[in-house]
């Protein structure tokens, strides 16, 4: 293992005391980047420890050795520039073993599974639109409830930008997963950023979410009605909404990718504009699903999708981080939507299936379904 | 002469104020506002900014222009017309100058300064200057040729406005023209015969006001999701400030770290001075001469971005 300059000058005079090895962590930051790599770093009197990431093509768990007769343990990994992807550490003592975050790098990252510890690769940097920005105007999140035909009553919160005017009309965007992209891909930022920055109109999204994604999201028609059929008429009921395809857009990932676009298959001419992140469009062409039986529905539609595209919307960002196992499922969707003579923009990231990867293609995958009016406006 | 003041923008530390002290203005005020469209006329903000001691009364162009509409199909239908003709002409301007400017930036990117390579370069600078020369006229033509068909002036259904616009303005001491949506206001502006109305009379604009009172409209963005786009001519100014090619919020909007972008911005609209109008910027005209130049700066021909002093600017570009 080629050694990260820092920890060679470390260990280049034997063992290390206690006292260097303090010094050591307290003056860098963890995991130790360089351009071509990233090593990562614990501490500790334990048996073993594992790296678990989640890198399709790379093995899932990879050990780290320990540094001669210190308690520092060590692991190096080729990593491209600007790379990010997260991960956990296992530790095992004796014949226990707990999987923990990182507990010397401060960068996390939360989904509804839990917290994983984030490596920023070289050249990483959390987009600017990403942050607060005191200058932005703030949006306002407003309660709906709708009573679904389809699914029972629904509650849901809706983001309403800022200087929202009745006498105006707005297009729509309806977000699957909508609470889990405010809280875990920083959304109401991101829209009040990119409205500000004038690169998306102000917009209404509609914050939706499913009680059981695992029915609900894979391809389910009841779903597909109650977005088309109960919940566009409550939200032009309540909100002063433009009238037309092509100011109406399904945003979604992973499952929520698959709702979205099913959706729009089964209502086409409805949804004019669909962002599907790292989408979990399974498919056979031959032989049996081996993605388990949470897909076989995915699988039924996807398939149905691929022998009848048709046309279902216009415009298209789809976007897939290239660490995931869905990758060759995105990049297989592409050219069957090309055809369709469907606009699509698709973007590949070198990260993995998490939050923080659709966070930051958001500010592409917004500004190209609806540009905004940063070329005419100068306020 | 005219007394005029070009600001940056107002919604953060305004420095309008300050301004219209420096003008000498008291009194009543007239707001234009239509570039804001449906918030027109919600200026509780920018009468905090210019403080009680002066009555502010908004011109509501925007407004007034849907009940002209209302009231005047076939006006309405003419304008429509000429609107998509002009959004035609502007769409195929833009393909002419994609190509120009892409032969632009491959010579402006090849090593050594030799004679041929220099002629090429001057030559494509050439091009682009034409084909925005030819634009400009092309627009002009097509308003004269409205004005000439429809003479809006002289219509009933505009003529009541003018007049209410006309006593408006006779009232106030200065008159004052807020940004937003450039298009939108510069078609009111236009609309209601305001070039000829606010002639001679003290002028204060920032934003987009700033860009519809000069001679031409320029659209920039360098920092666009995609990058930087090209600058497009839009269409001709009010023509009321002359001289200068306004740039608002250009610390945002334009690269002016990029030195090569600055050269070939400011070569491509010489020699009017480009003029970067940020936060805290107040360029204070009397008499046509510069007399005021807090936080004003200049791109000049050799790609620097350098302050404008009250003073220096009846110098001219060779200074630079």
């Amino acid at each position: 293992m080629t050694l990260a300059q820092p920890l060679r000058e470390l260990l280049a005079h034997g063992t290390p005391s206690p006292e260097a090895i303090d010094g050591f962590l307290a003056s860098h930051a963890f995991p130790l980047l360089d351009p071509h790599g990233v090593t990562f770093v614990f501490r500790g009197r334990v048996d073993a420890v594992v790296l678990r990431m989640f890198i399709s093509g790379l093995p899932a768990a990879q050990p780290l050795s320990r540094a001669g007769d210190t308690d520092l343990w060590l692991l190096r990994l080729d990593l491209p520039e600007g790379s990010r992807f997260e991960y956990k550490f296992e530790v095992v003592r004796g014949h226990a073993s707990e999987w923990i975050t990182d507990p010397l790098n401060p960068h996390r990252a939360s989904d509804p599974f839990g917290a994983n510890s984030v490596c920023q690769g070289w050249g990483y940097q959390p987009p600017e639109w990403t942050r607060h920005d005191p200058s932005a105007r703030p949006g306002t999140l407003d309660g709906l409830a709708v009573d679904s035909r389809h699914l029972g009553r629904r509650e849901l919160r809706v983001y309403v930008p800022a200087r929202f005017r009745r006498s105006r009309r707005y297009a729509l965007l309806v977000c699957h997963d909508g609470e889990d992209y405010l809280r875990y891909a920083g959304l109401q930022t991101v829209l009040d950023n990119l409205i500000h920055r004038l690169e998306i109109p102000p917009l209404i999204v509609a914050l939706t979410n499913s009680p059981d994604r695992l029915k609900e999201y894979v391809g389910f028609d009841p779903h597909a009605d109650f977005v088309a059929h109960d919940l566009l008429p409550a939200l032009a009921a309540r909100f002063p909404l433009e009238d037309e395809p092509a100011s109406r857009a399904l945003m979604g990932a992973s499952l929520g990718g698959v709702a979205a676009l099913h959706a729009a298959w089964r209502h086409p001419g409805t949804f004019g504009r669909l962002l599907l992140q790292s989408g979990s469009f399974a498919f056979t062409d031959i032989g049996e699903n081996r993605r388990g039986p949470v897909f076989e529905p995915v699988v039924k539609f996807v398939n149905a999708f691929r022998a009848n595209p048709a046309r279902p919307t216009e415009r298209i960002y789809q976007s897939c981080g290239i660490y995931e196992s869905l990758i060759y499922e995105n990049r297989s969707l592409l050219p069957l939507l090309q055809d369709q003579k469907i606009q699509v923009r698709y973007d590949e990231a070198r990260d993995g299936h998490n939050w923080q990867n659709w966070r930051d293609r958001l500010q592409a995958g917004l500004n190209y379904l609806f540009p905004g009016p940063l070329w005419m406006v100068y306020e | 002469m005219q007394d005029y003041a070009l600001l940056g923008p107002q919604y953060r530390d305004p420095n309008l104020r300050d301004c219209l002290a420096g003008l000498g203005v008291h009194g009543r005020l007239v707001t234009i506002t239509a570039g804001w469209q449906e918030r027109e006329g919600e200026i509780d903000e920018l009468r905090s900014h210019v403080g009680a001691a002066h009555e502010v009364v908004d011109l509501g162009l925007y407004v007034r222009t849907q009940q002209v509409y209302a009231d005047d199909p076939a006006l309405a239908g003419a304008y429509r017309e000429r609107q998509e003709l002009l959004q035609e002409l502007q769409e195929h301007y833009v393909r002419r100058l994609r190509a120009l400017q892409a032969a632009e930036e491959e010579l402006n990117a090849l090593p050594g300064e030799g004679a041929a390579l220099r002629l090429a370069r001057r030559a494509a600078l050439g091009d682009i200057r034409r084909l925005d020369r030819q634009h400009l006229a092309a627009i002009a033509r097509e308003h004269a040729a409205f004005t000439r068909e429809w003479h809006p002036g002289r219509r009933a259904s505009l003529m009541p406005h003018v007049t209410e616009i006309r006593r408006e303005m006779e009232r106030a001491a200065a008159v004052l023209i807020a940004g937003g949506h450039v298009a939108v206001l510069l078609n009111r502006l236009r609309l209601f015969g305001l070039g000829s109305l606010l002639r001679g009379r003290p002028l204060v604009a920032w934003s987009a006001g700033a860009m519809a009172v000069g001679e031409r409209v320029v659209l920039f963005h360098d920092r666009t999701p995609q990058g930087i786009a090209y600058s497009e001519v839009l269409d001709e100014g009010l023509g009321l400030v002359r001289g200068i090619q306004p740039l608002p919020h250009a610390e945002t909007r334009f690269a002016l770290d990029l030195p090569a972008r600055v050269r070939a911005f400011a070569r491509r609209f010489a020699p009017a001075r480009c003029l970067a109008l940020d936060h805290g910027t107040l360029a204070r005209w009397h008499r046509g001469r510069l007399v005021e130049a807090r936080g004003l700066r200049r791109l000049t021909r050799g790609g620097r971005v350098v302050a404008e002093h009250a003073a220096h600017a009846a110098r001219g570009e060779a200074a630079s």
